[in-house]
């Protein structure tokens, strides 16, 4: 499938409580690449294999949680044109001036049904993987800590996953890929939502509170390195939530963890490829339990409960 | 050097040491009676009041713990290391929300 329109997520900013903590976590055991700082403090970071300037950006903040997700788009063009959909939607929209983030181009915000402030953008400075265009190496010899090759995807929490979903579908095209339905085989308990080829690039979930971060994922290339993530999180005395075991939903292999403030990462990989032409997959609420952790075949008490 | 900390909800006693979290004391001994959730400060899940004894502590999330709940004892038990024996109520739980009521019907 070409891709077209809203390409991928983009960036994640996060409110951390502690920044001197949360850059040597999010430096050395998470081993994202920091790439600069600005004026407010933000510290900004990038995973290894990704070519764009910033992919994650912490703020200092006396509460956890997540300012906002972005994603990019195709072209500036593209950018105009999704604004002008999303009016025409009924959304209000703000510009962010370029340059108000590092390195990236005019943004376009708006709050989703669900009360999470979500931006596109066209524009992030391309600093590379740092193996070159020309010949490339595999990997970079001085990559420190878990090292992810990218920010993948957000799960996210919100009364109104029914309107969040909407939009993602009908201003931006995404499709929904996997559902967990309630008791009454109608409402959606879960939406996972993708406007590639991945099995998710966003998940809503419903939840009592609006603007709520499940959590941030971080994909990694094999079981094997998601068994290193997990010792690494070990040596550090990372707090594990749950894993390594298996997701159902996109058959991703998974830890979720906490960082020092709180704020609920993954580190995953696999899952399958999608194609528009595949069927959407439906789990009923019985199976909830095996849909979310293949293994444990239960839900832990956490997953409903603990987000920032 | 370690102190005793009581929860009175439930009546658990447990030993935690001078550099340890209340929250990682009780569930290195595989005690109960916290709720645990993030234990980093954010998610509020394992918030408590301290009814007697001196402690440490860490920044914690605003959104679950105010200015004044602090100054009278009310913290997070992942951001709290006791400085003598410790007497504490809970206040935090796991969040029964509306989907999770779907799943225990």
């Amino acid at each position: 499938m070409p891709m077209t329109g809203v390409l991928r997520p983009g960036h994640a900013q996060l409110r951390v409580l502690d920044m001197e903590e949360s850059v040597n976590f999010y430096t050395n055991v998470l081993g994202l690449k920091e790439t600069g700082r600005d004026k407010s403090g933000r510290v900004y970071f990038k995973a290894w294999d990704e070519r764009d300037h910033n992919s994650v950006i912490l703020r200092q903040a006396d509460r956890a949680g997540m300012d906002f997700f972005g994603f990019k788009v195709e072209s500036k063009e593209v950018l105009e044109n999704l604004d002008k959909a999303l009016k025409a939607y009924g959304v209000k929209t703000e510009r962010m001036p370029a340059g108000e983030m590092m390195e990236t181009g005019e943004r376009v915000r708006f709050k989703a049904p669900t009360g999470h402030t979500f931006e596109l953008y066209a524009e992030k400075n391309h600093v590379g993987n740092g193996l070159g265009d020309f010949a490339p190496e595999a990997w970079n010899p001085d990559q420190k800590g878990i090292s992810p090759i990218r920010m993948d995807h957000v799960l996210v929490y919100g009364k109104d996953i029914d309107g969040t979903r909407k939009l993602f579908e009908e201003v931006f095209g995404f499709r929904v890929t996997e559902r967990v339905k309630l008791e009454d085989k109608t409402t959606d308990l879960t939406a996972f939502l993708t406007c590639s080829t991945k099995a998710h690039d966003l998940a809503l979930v419903r939840h009592s509170e609006d603007d709520k971060l499940h959590h941030l994922s971080f994909r990694l290339d094999t079981w094997e390195q998601v068994l290193r993530a997990a010792d690494i999180m070990s040596m550090n005395r990372v707090s594990i939530d749950i894993g390594p075991t298996r997701h159902g939903i996109t058959r991703g292999a998974t830890i979720y963890f906490f960082d020092p403030s709180g704020n609920r990462l993954e580190t995953f990989c696999g899952g399958y490829e999608w194609y528009p032409d595949m069927h959407e997959i439906t789990w009923p609420i019985e199976e909830v339990g095996r849909a979310i952790f293949y293994h444990d075949r239960k839900l832990n008490e956490a997953f409903l409960a603990v987000v920032t | 050097m370690s102190y005793k900390v009581f929860i009175e909800d439930t009546q658990e006693e447990y030993q935690c040491r001078e550099d340890q979290h209340l929250l990682s004391g009780m569930e290195a001994l595989g005690r109960k009676g916290i709720p645990v959730g993030c234990r980093g400060g954010g998610c509020g899940v394992c918030k408590i009041e301290i009814t007697s004894g001196q402690y440490t502590k860490r920044v914690m999330s605003r959104d679950h713990v105010t200015v004044e709940e602090e100054a009278r004892g009310c913290v997070l038990a992942c951001r709290v290391k006791p400085q003598t024996d410790i007497s504490l109520r809970v206040v935090g739980k796991m969040k029964k929300n509306v989907v999770r009521i779907e799943i225990e019907k």
